[in-house]
């Protein structure tokens, strides 16, 4: 059973269009804070022991079983290419809902919520990354911190006509 | 049951769905008594039935505007009632006449649900000769007693009837703002109608209650509508008054309430209601979107898996310290079963509603084929899980389209084999252990196994040289691209047969095998699980990581000594078991697992075989024990993954895969994480389907 998320994204944009303002969870991968539209997020869990997914990608953590439902849980670390996320019970889980699927990110810690006007959403400069620029959506400076907005189209490859399979290997959710 | 206030809100095209469900329904239960009838029971039930279904759909068509369906549908009833009452005699023509019928009133229906436009002279043929009939037994009657109308529409009775009403409105009646003045004009409307007040409750004056009601009423109605109408009238209030309306003379008529076969004259009035809320008196059966079964089904199973985490949790206490704890949990577990059996039986149906289907398909076939054949079903009435039941009549049709064209022969050919003219197709069903069996045999000319062996030879299937047993040879027609038949037909004989039947029922989880006798006939035999949401399955471990094997799938498990274990260039490890050279999956390195045993002299080996492909030995490290599990998809939320056909969720929580024995040997052979390629029959996919339960 897929959560309901029509009605969330239309509450995400009246509330964009509404106050002019978006909000993003962020979150941490070691020093580096990361924003995702708060709109996708449906819960935050701890990290709990997966089960391994034969021949998956190494960005593929396994699956868990969330109240009856098989989430796949996403390494975002690896998904970047900075390292290999090595778990522990401090370790977060952000379960989103990538179009009709429900994923779980693996990151370290869930830091903040912030409400950002959309025009202060500077664009990611070029950076040669072609993996790693698809990912990220924009970049928010609050305060004294620098946050980069993750795009989760970008990450799960959600093009609304593709397939989902064509959809996660453009993706590149496949092993290269 | 409040009524009126729902049925006010429906739009009309929830009604118009309604309305051709039911026909669904409806069209089932006729071709199914069809068949009775004509199979020799004339029993008055079964004309009733009939009779019933036809005059239902009718009733609903008139309220939608079906101008044909109604045309059709009344030629038809008026038949079905002469038929009834004995004033055409039950003739085999007659009851070939009505079978035609029914094909060409479900062909009506379908066209009416669709809004698709028939051809004007659609059926004139069969509606013809049923009115020929009726216009002959008409004269014949007339020639006696009764009037020609009178045979046509009999269900009107022109006898004047008297009624007594009581009807005493509640104040939740006044509260719906439902007026007793509207019901008594209606009332007026029927016939002649004296009244007569019951005031004996209002009170005084000064505390009588405006929105209370005191006041009763007994009337006595002269009409000549049947019992049911005159109920109609209060159709939407009954609940909330108390109300009995008997025949005031009581020779005159039927007692209420009325049996729904004399509603004749109801269409009119009822039509809407009759929709809205069907068949009071016969059903005692709810109609529920399939989508909530479901997620009752999902529900249960969450509730099972969390009850064996706790019994899990609670064996590990000591039962001394927590007896009470421990009882609880026991009953727990006892109910959960318990439950979990009760809502399996809800998507469970009979498989009548395919079979049902068959006997057309039988008739539609012979009749361009120009044999004979006759379908003698069994065992309809055994139960089976609703999804396996959606996905049965492709499979089923192809069978018997099979049966017909290749199996039955000519009946000139029949007669100089000596066999009866008329060929006999059975379809049956039955449940055995655990399984439903579904055979479809034919007393036909058997599969001429020279002419397959030839056959499978030309086309490279089968090694020149090689000597397959009978056995082997009857089940080559499963294959892709294999058809005997000299004559490619429109009906079979492309190719695209038998092969496609199997991959639908393994897609089921289901096996096929046929058994022939050249000259006499083949039986194909089917076996499908109960349901698709559990399998019984072998927890088994290697390494850390745990798997399901479905129990379906494994042959036996072993601890081979070295010696029968032989590497083989290029293939990996065999293992000579009473003879037989049997290739090794090790799970281990198939599946990239660290520090899992690897040695099938210290593990185990468990030998697997899947429909239509040759036994593998896979080696795990240790059996961990049997257990029922709910399958649940993995591609939901993820993608298919290679050798894994589903997941479930275990004792303790954690998400346990099930394995797809089919396509381990192909990703063993191929290394790890390679490309789906079919190279074998034995990699027919089945990941995708077993999977939709969850």
């Amino acid at each position: 059973m897929q959560p309901d998320n029509k009605t969330a994204v239309n509450r995400g944009l009246e509330a964009a269009v509404g106050e002019n303002v978006q909000q993003f969870i962020t979150f941490t991968l070691g020093e580096a804070e990361y924003g995702i539209d708060i709109m996708v997020v449906r819960e935050i869990k701890g990290w709990t022991e997966t089960t391994m997914i034969p021949n998956a990608p190494p960005h593929v953590r396994g699956v868990i079983n969330l109240r009856g439902i098989i989430v796949p849980i996403f390494d975002l670390r690896t998904r970047f290419g900075i390292g290999v996320t090595v778990p522990t019970g401090m370790h977060v889980v952000i379960i989103v809902a990538a179009g009709t699927r429900t994923v779980g990110l693996l990151v370290d810690t869930v830091s903040d919520i912030i409400s950002v006007d959309p025009k202060e959403i500077r664009d990611v400069p070029e950076m040669g990354m072609p993996n790693e620029d698809q990912f990220l959506e924009g970049l928010v400076a609050i305060e004294n911190r620098m946050v980069t907005l993750v795009s989760l189209a970008g990450l799960f490859g959600m093009s609304p006509d593709s397939t989902k399979r064509s959809a996660t290997e453009s993706a590149g959710l496949v092993a290269a | 049951m409040s009524v009126s206030s729902e049925t006010e809100g429906y739009p009309l095209a929830q009604f118009r769905k309604t309305y051709f469900e039911e026909c669904a329904e409806l069209m089932d239960a006729l071709q199914s008594n069809l068949e009775l009838l004509s199979s020799g029971n004339e029993e008055d039930e079964v004309l009733h039935a009939v009779f019933r279904s036809v005059h239902s759909i009718k009733g609903g068509a008139g309220a939608f505007g079906c101008d044909d369906l109604v045309a059709f549908s009344h030629t038809f009833e008026s038949l079905l009632d002469a038929l009834r009452e004995h004033k055409v005699p039950a003739t085999p023509d007659l009851k070939q006449l009505l079978l035609r019928a029914s094909d060409a009133l479900a062909d009506i229906v379908n066209a009416a649900r669709l809004e698709r436009q028939l051809p004007d002279d659609f059926a004139a043929d069969i509606r013809g000769a049923m009115q020929d009939v009726l216009d002959r037994s008409a004269d014949a009657v007339a020639a006696e007693v009764t009037p020609v109308a009178e045979s046509l529409a009999p269900a009107v009775s022109s006898e004047e009837r008297r009624y007594r009403i009581t009807f005493r409105p509640h104040t939740e009646m006044l509260k719906k703002a439902n007026e007793p003045l509207l019901l008594i004009r209606q009332l007026r409307k029927l016939g002649a109608l004296a009244t007569d007040v019951d005031s004996l409750r209002v009170p005084e004056l000064e505390s009588i209650e405006a929105e209370v009601a005191y006041l009763g009423w007994t009337f006595t109605l002269e009409t000549s509508v049947s019992p049911q109408v005159v109920r109609d009238v209060f159709e939407f209030v009954e609940d909330d008054c108390d109300l009995s309306i008997e025949p005031a003379d009581l020779q005159a008529a039927g007692q209420y309430p009325a049996p729904p076969a004399e509603t004749g004259p109801a269409e009119n009035v009822g039509a809407i209601a009759q929709v809205a809320a069907p068949a009071p008196v016969s059903s005692q059966s709810i109609r529920v979107d399939v989508d909530k079964v479901d997620r009752l089904v999902n529900l249960v199973g969450e509730l099972v898996i969390s009850q064996a985490m706790l019994t899990e949790q609670g064996l590990s206490l000591p039962a001394d310290r927590y007896p009470a704890l421990i009882q609880g949990i026991e009953a727990l577990a006892q109910s959960a079963r318990e439950l979990q059996e009760s809502v399996m039986a809800i998507r469970a149906q009979p498989v009548k509603s395919v079979f049902a289907r068959m006997p057309r398909v039988v008739r539609d076939l012979a009749a361009t084929l120009g044999k004979e054949v006759r379908i003698v079903t069994s065992g309809e009435m055994t139960e089976i899980d609703k999804t396996v039941i959606e996905q049965l009549n492709d499979p089923l049709t192809h069978m018997i389209r099979n049966a017909l064209d290749h199996g039955i022969e000519a009946p000139r050919e029949r007669v100089a084999a000596g066999k009866p003219k008329q060929g006999t197709i059975q379809l049956s069903a039955a449940q055995r252990s655990g399984r439903i069996v579904i055979e479809v045999s034919d007393d036909g000319r058997g599969i001429n196994r020279e002419k397959v062996l030839a056959k499978a030879q030309d086309r490279g299937l089968v090694p020149r040289g090689a000597n397959p047993s009978d056995d082997e040879i009857d089940n080559l027609i499963f294959l892709p691209a294999f058809s005997t038949a000299d004559v490619i037909s429109n009906i079979s004989g492309r190719g695209v047969g038998m092969d496609v039947v199997k991959r639908n029922v393994q897609a089921l989880g289901g096996r096929i095998s046929v058994q022939s006798s050249f000259g006499h006939g083949s039986t194909f035999t089917l076996s499908l699980p109960l349901t698709l949401a559990v399998v019984d399955g072998m927890v088994v471990s290697v390494g850390k990581e745990t798997f399901i094997i479905p129990l379906t799938a494994i042959v036996e498990n072993l601890r081979p000594q070295a010696a029968d274990i032989h590497p083989v260039v290029g293939r990996g490890d065999v293992l000579a078991l009473r003879g037989e050279y049997l290739p090794l999956v090790y799970l281990d390195r198939c599946f990239s697992i660290d520090g899992a045993i690897g040695d099938p002299c210290r593990g185990i080996v468990i030998i697997v075989q899947s429909e239509g492909a040759s036994r593998v030995g896979v080696v795990v490290d240790e059996l961990l024990g049997q257990q029922q599990v709910v399958v649940k998809s993995l591609e939901a939320n993820y993608e298919p993954v290679e050798g894994i056909s589903g997941a479930t969720i275990l004792g303790n929580g954690r998400v346990a895969l099930i394995l797809d024995v089919a396509r381990l040997q192909a990703i063993d052979g191929r290394g790890s994480g390679g490309r789906r390629e079919p190279t074998t029959i034995a990699s027919i996919e089945t990941s995708g389907d077993i999977t939709n339960a969850a």
